[in-house]
């Protein structure tokens, strides 16, 4: 019999998975196959993804499937001749998109059913945990974990089980096991992935951390923002609850652990683990003075271990596993693999899990084929507004906390977008420096103005109206802005701004002295022109121009007049002929 | 607009109010209930949790404005919500947001007079390979361009027009 899976994550969804499911579901009245929904895998740039198995073997995964497509699919399933899918199939080129990965964290998003517990426990799932409960204390969970060498997924690198440990030597009988699912990095989806598409293997990670630290409360901080990811993980606990992997007396023994999601309500800075603390506990999301380490005094004072979703879902495969199988991929400091939201200019987009070691160029071209404009490569951005960027001539930088660090950069929760050079540098700093303004908390003098006065200078360049010794200003700030700030947020806000300073100093320089964007981006710095070997007099623009800046009689040349031109883009857009040119 | 000063319905509340009011940190998820219920946070409302939960209103509000998910006044029919995610940014959701603002009027925040439309940008919808992204309610519109924002402007405003002759 066969089997169709239609992938549901969020953007599936979006892309029209969802009418697809509908209409076989309706055509499907006699049960001649099965048909579920699974989670994301990964693939973004081909969604929405059907995947036929025959039996349990996958015999065909068709992309960028339509509504008008599905009568191609009936027709498969009815006569099993493979001619009527054939325009659908994904090509052999982008399969190398996934055959290149190793996937640990994603292992079963977009193969199981996520919102079936016993699709996940016949791919293995809860036998971590029974292992963990059965044969291993507390004290050997945390030196497996030890072995792997996994450090925190969220960004900032941390020895999982140092914290681990520090929470299990901590006074008291009442710990929490926390989950940071505030995935609030603009650029990096990778942790909505895992929770739509194997909330299973969060919540059985969780509960492995929560036994080794010795709580018996878990609560998953998550973004309100991901209503999907929500619905998927409550209706897993409940069926985690029916069958005895969460509540009192796990698996008969002594070990018990509830489950509780807490919305969070948008805030970038409750990423940072004492501020989502705070937030947890009903206040504003400001972060706390460490020490106290939430290890020794977190939430409501107690004891508490916070981690990310990705950390989670490695540690149910290292006990699988074993540590020393973790450990054996990735580099001297970085063990294991990461995820990658692989998204800009990128050809194939979507998620990526590599073992640490590889380089970005390996992620970049190898996996995601190059930029799909015609234009060169110029860097790529990694860690959302607490990184970096990096030039296009450092793309052999393996991916490595250390060596990642030494850029400037950070591995951060794994954001990479990827610029081509219609991209301004200035304006991406810009585009930061916006973003960290508005999230400061307020509470460090240093961040709250400090991050308000580099934007001003930042928006000032891009106008046009830099000035000589604007970016000694801008350097100087950025130091005292690191040097004054009390959490990761106000630490790392300049960070956009020294990497393109660093790399990209040329086009600071243009814009401040020749008053020029080489990238042709910021609008005060550009003009449009047309370009008579072009240009055949079509009109067109003329006809679409809001403020009659163009003229210029039929079949003949046009021109813009730049006094008149506000610089729209109209014209450009409607132009046929690519007759348009900004300068 | 006039749900400002309309005195609101308190009683929708009570229920939200009593199974919270003596758990601790609830507030806000007590928040996120409220505007689940009015599709904003009235000031009244706000004063009346007070009152009943016995939390400070200046603590209510200092958590209300902190986060972004909040807001103080009601929303047009079409809340359009516009991803300023860096993927977004690269693929040039500035010039989203410009046109935007030449078809309607409206920068972020903001409502068009006709109560229509209401545009609010947000950090990151987590679709980032459909970029550029908006949300109007709860559909998704990817790959953005200037003439794609006019025509599903315009087939809205189609649309409005037409319930209104109906009624």
């Amino acid at each position: 019999m066969y089997n169709i899976k239609v992938g549901e994550g969020s953007c599936g969804i979006s892309a029209g998975a969802a009418k697809i499911y509908s209409l076989l579901e309706k055509s499907n009245t006699d049960n001649i196959f099965g048909l579920s929904v699974t989670g994301c895998i990964g693939m973004c740039f081909l969604e929405p993804i059907v995947d036929i198995y025959n039996n349990d073997e996958l015999c065909a995964r068709l992309v960028q499937v339509k509504e008008s497509d599905v009568e191609y699919i009936l027709q498969f399933i009815a006569t099993g001749d493979e001619s009527a899918i054939k325009n659908l199939k994904i090509s052999d080129d982008d399969s190398e998109f996934l055959s290149k990965q190793t996937r640990i964290a994603l292992r079963n998003c977009g193969i199981i059913d996520p919102e079936d517990i016993n699709d996940y426990i016949s791919h293995g799932g809860y036998s971590a945990l029974s292992k963990v409960i059965e044969s291993l204390t507390p004290e050997q969970v945390i030196d497996e974990i030890k072995i792997s060498g996994l450090a925190g997924r969220g960004g900032a690198g941390f020895p999982t089980w140092f914290k681990w440990n520090a929470a299990r030597q901590s006074d008291g009988e009442e710990k929490y096991l926390i989950c940071n699912a505030d995935e609030g990095d603009p650029g990096a989806f990778m942790d909505r992935a895992v929770i739509e598409s194997d909330p299973h293997a969060l919540i059985e990670g969780m509960l492995i951390g929560a036994y080794a630290i010795g709580a018996k409360e878990a609560v998953v901080y998550v973004r309100a923002e991901y209503p999907l990811a929500i619905a998927r993980l409550e209706k897993a606990i409940e069926q985690a609850k029916e069958k005895g992997y969460v509540g009192n007396n796990i698996l008969g023994s002594d070990f018990s652990c509830s489950f509780r999601i807490k919305a969070g309500a948008g805030a970038f800075v409750c990423g940072e683990e004492t501020a989502l603390i705070e937030s947890l506990e009903g206040q504003r999301g400001m972060p706390r003075l460490k020490p106290p380490f939430p290890a020794q005094s977190g939430y409501w004072g107690k004891p508490s271990n916070i981690n990310n979703v990705e950390t989670f879902a490695n540690v149910t495969w290292i006990i699988s596993n074993g540590g020393e199988a973790f450990a054996a991929l990735g580099t001297e400091d970085s063990k294991g693999t990461k995820v990658f939201a692989l998204t800009g200019k990128i050809r194939r987009g979507g998620l990526v899990e590599i073992p640490m070691g590889k380089t970005l160029n390996d992620v970049i071209f190898d996996i995601g084929d190059g930029m799909r404009t015609e234009r060169a490569f110029k860097g790529v951005q990694l860690g959302g507004p607490s990184g970096g960027c990096i030039p296009a001539n450092l793309a052999d930088t393996q991916v490595d906390y250390k060596k990642l660090s030494a850029t400037g950069a950070i591995m951060g929760s794994g954001g990479m977008v990827v610029m081509d050079e219609s991209t301004c540098m200035v304006g991406m700093a810009k585009f930061f420096l916006d973003f960290t303004t508005k999230e400061s908390c307020g509470k460090c003098v240093p961040c709250r103005i400090g991050t308000r006065r580099l934007l001003e200078i930042l928006d000032r360049i891009c106008k046009g109206e830099g000035k000589e010794g604007d970016i000694e200003l801008l350097e100087e700030l950025c130091i005292q802005i690191k040097d004054g700030s009390l959490c990761g947020l106000g630490q790392t806000a300049p960070n956009p701004v020294l990497t393109t300073l660093k790399y990209f100093r040329d086009e600071y320089e243009a814009h401040i002295k020749e008053k020029r964007c080489p990238a042709g981006e910021c609008i005060d710095l550009i003009s449009y022109n047309v370009l008579p070997e072009k240009c055949i007099g079509c009109l067109m623009c003329q006809k679409k121009c809001p403020v009659g800046a163009i003229s210029g009689k039929v079949k003949e040349v046009q021109t813009i007049d730049h006094d008149k031109c506000i610089k729209c883009g109209r014209c450009k857009d409607v132009c046929r002929f690519g007759a348009v040119e900004i300068r | 607009m006039n749900s400002k000063v309309k005195a609101s319905d308190l009683s929708l509340i009570d229920s939200v109010i009593n199974e919270y009011k003596d758990v601790d940190g609830s507030l806000i998820t007590i928040l996120q209930k409220t505007q689940g219920i009015y599709g904003f946070l009235p000031a009244d409302v706000l004063s009346y949790i007070a009152i009943k939960t016995g939390i400070p209103p200046a603590k209510i509000f200092g958590v209300a404005t902190f986060y972004t998910q909040f807001r103080f006044e009601a929303v047009g029919k079409y809340f359009i919500m516009l991803c300023q995610g860096t993927a977004c940014h690269v693929n040039g959701s500035e010039i989203i947001e410009k046109t935007i603002f030449e078809e309607l009027g409206i920068r972020d925040g903001e409502t068009t007079k006709d109560g229509l439309f209401t545009l609010k940008t947000v950090a990151c919808l987590g679709c980032c390979s459909l970029s550029p992204v908006m949300m109007i309610n709860e559909e998704t519109y990817g790959s953005l361009t200037s003439q794609k924002i006019r025509d599903i402007i315009k087939e809205l405003k189609e649309k409005a027009e037409e319930v209104n002759a109906d009624v």
